[in-house]
C-alpha cells in the first residue's frame, strides 16, 4: 500500500500535466491556423487614440459579455490581457480570429462588424498590455 | 383569451428590458436569412409584423414573435408564435414554428453555407415569413373561419448562402417546403443585400449616427412546385429595407415592399423590433 501511493501520485501528476498541456495547446491552437498572409496584415488604425476609444465602445457592446468589462476573462472565456493575446498574437492574428471565430470553442465569427470596427477593437485590446 | 394573446409580446419585451441588453447588429431583413448565427448563450426576442391590403380582400396584420437562442457557435435554434388580425373579420393565433440552423463550415469563407430545417404547424397564417410555391392573392380571399380549417403541418428546408465583403452583406436563400399531408414539394427563394451606413464606429456615444443604421434591398418570391416549377402564378416582392439600433440595444426595422405581379399583394409594409439578452442562463444562475 505504502509503495503504491507514490506511483499513483506520479500517475495522477502525469495525467494532470498532460491534460494541462493538451488544454493549453488546444486553447491557443487557433494561433497556429492563421495563414502567414493574414498574420502580417497591418492595422490601419494602429495606436490611434480615437480608434482605441471607438474600439472600447464596440468591445463593450459585443465582447464584454463573455470576456469581461475589462477584458479580464470570465469562466471559460479567456482573458485578453494574457501574454498570448498581448505578445504572441499579432494584430493580423487577432483580425483573422475575429473574422473566422473559433466556433468549436464558442467564439463566434464577427465578420458582420466589418473590417474597420474589427481593427478598432484590436486597437483597444492591444492597448491593454500595460 | 384575446388578452392572453396580446400579453405574450408584452411579456417578452418586459423580460428583455428586465434582463439587460447588448447591441444586436442585426441585418435589416424580414424574409431572408443571413449566414450569421446567434452568439452562443444569447437569446434574441423579435417581433415582426406585416400589413397589407390584397385586392378584393380585407386589410390584414400578420405578426410573429420569435425567440432565437444561440446553442453553439454553429447551431441556432428558434421558436415562433404567429398570429394575425384581419379587418372586418377576427384576430387569431395561427400557429407555431420551430427552426434550427446549422453552419457546417466553421470558418468564414467567400460564400458561407448554412442549413436550415423548420417544422411548422399553422393555419390561416398571414405573417408571410416566406413565400413558396403558388402562394399569392387567392390565399387571402377566405375568411379566417374557413382558412383556419386548412391545417398546414410542414417541413421547410433552406440552403442559406451568405457573404460579407467590405461591409456589404449579400445573402441568398433557396427554399423547399413539404406539406406533410401529401402535397408536392414547393419552392421559393429570397435574397438581400445590406450595409451599415458607416463602417467605422465613432469614439463617442451617439444615438442617430450613421453607424447605427443599416440599409439594403430585399427580394423574394415563389418558384412553383414539383409539377409546375417556375414563376408562373407565383407572387414576387421587392423593396428597400432599413433598421436602426437604439443606444439601449433595441433594433427597429422597416421595409415597404412591392408586389411585382398581379398575383402579389400590391404593397406590404413590414416593421419589427428585436432585442438581445446576453448570456441568458449565466444571468439566471447569477440571479440577475
Amino acid at each position: 500500500m505504502c509503495d503504491k501511493s507514490p506511483r499513483h501520485v506520479r500517475v495522477l501528476l502525469t495525467v494532470l500535466a498532460l491534460a494541462g498541456f493538451a488544454y493549453g495547446v488546444a486553447d491557443g491552437a487557433w494561433l497556429h491556423s492563421v495563414p502567414a498572409r493574414d498574420r502580417e496584415r497591418i492595422n490601419p488604425f494602429h495606436g490611434q487614440p480615437e480608434a482605441i476609444d471607438a474600439g472600447r465602445r464596440v468591445f463593450a457592446d459585443h465582447c464584454a459579455q463573455c470576456h469581461g468589462q475589462n477584458a479580464e476573462g470570465k469562466k471559460k472565456h479567456p482573458s485578453l490581457r494574457s501574454s498570448r493575446v498581448q505578445r504572441e498574437a499579432t494584430e493580423g492574428d487577432l483580425h483573422w480570429l475575429l473574422v473566422n471565430g473559433n466556433m468549436r470553442k464558442g467564439m463566434p465569427s464577427w465578420s458582420k462588424l466589418g473590417d474597420p470596427q474589427i481593427w478598432q477593437v484590436i486597437s483597444y485590446v492591444k492597448s491593454l498590455h500595460d | 383569451m384575446r388578452k392572453a394573446r396580446r400579453a405574450v409580446p408584452i411579456f417578452a419585451l418586459s423580460l428583455a428590458i428586465a434582463f439587460g441588453k447588448i447591441q444586436a447588429q442585426e441585418r435589416p431583413y424580414f424574409v431572408t436569412y443571413s449566414h450569421e448565427m446567434e452568439e452562443p448563450g444569447n437569446l434574441e426576442i423579435e417581433l415582426f409584423n406585416v400589413v397589407g391590403k390584397p385586392p378584393d380582400a380585407n386589410r390584414f396584420l400578420g405578426s410573429s414573435l420569435e425567440l432565437e437562442y444561440g446553442v453553439k457557435g454553429w447551431w441556432t435554434s428558434e421558436g415562433y408564435l404567429d398570429g394575425q388580425a384581419t379587418a372586418n373579420d377576427s384576430t387569431i393565433f395561427t400557429g407555431y414554428r420551430w427552426e434550427n440552423r446549422f453552419r457546417p463550415l466553421l470558418r468564414e469563407y467567400w460564400i458561407n453555407p448554412v442549413l436550415y430545417v423548420e417544422f411548422e404547424n399553422t393555419s390561416a397564417d398571414k405573417a408571410l415569413r416566406e413565400v413558396v410555391g403558388h402562394d399569392g392573392v387567392p390565399d387571402f380571399a377566405d375568411s379566417n373561419a374557413i382558412a383556419r380549417k386548412d391545417k398546414e403541418r410542414e417541413i421547410e428546408t433552406k440552403l442559406i448562402l451568405g457573404s460579407n465583403y467590405r461591409g456589404w452583406n449579400i445573402s441568398e436563400n433557396i427554399i423547399a417546403e413539404k406539406n406533410l399531408a401529401g402535397d408536392p414539394w414547393e419552392f421559393g427563394y429570397a435574397w438581400a443585400v445590406s450595409r451599415p451606413l458607416r463602417l467605422a464606429a465613432s469614439a463617442h456615444n451617439c444615438t442617430f449616427c450613421a453607424e447605427k443604421f443599416q440599409a439594403g434591398l430585399e427580394m423574394y418570391g415563389g418558384l412553383g412546385d414539383r409539377y409546375s416549377f417556375g414563376t408562373r402564378l407565383t407572387s414576387q416582392y421587392a423593396g428597400p429595407t432599413i433598421n436602426w439600433t437604439a443606444p439601449n440595444g433595441l433594433t427597429l426595422s422597416f421595409s415597404p415592399q412591392f408586389g411585382l405581379n398581379d398575383y402579389s399583394v400590391p404593397r406590404l409594409y413590414r416593421f419589427g423590433m428585436s432585442y438581445e439578452i446576453e448570456q441568458l442562463f449565466g444571468r439566471i444562475s447569477r440571479g440577475k
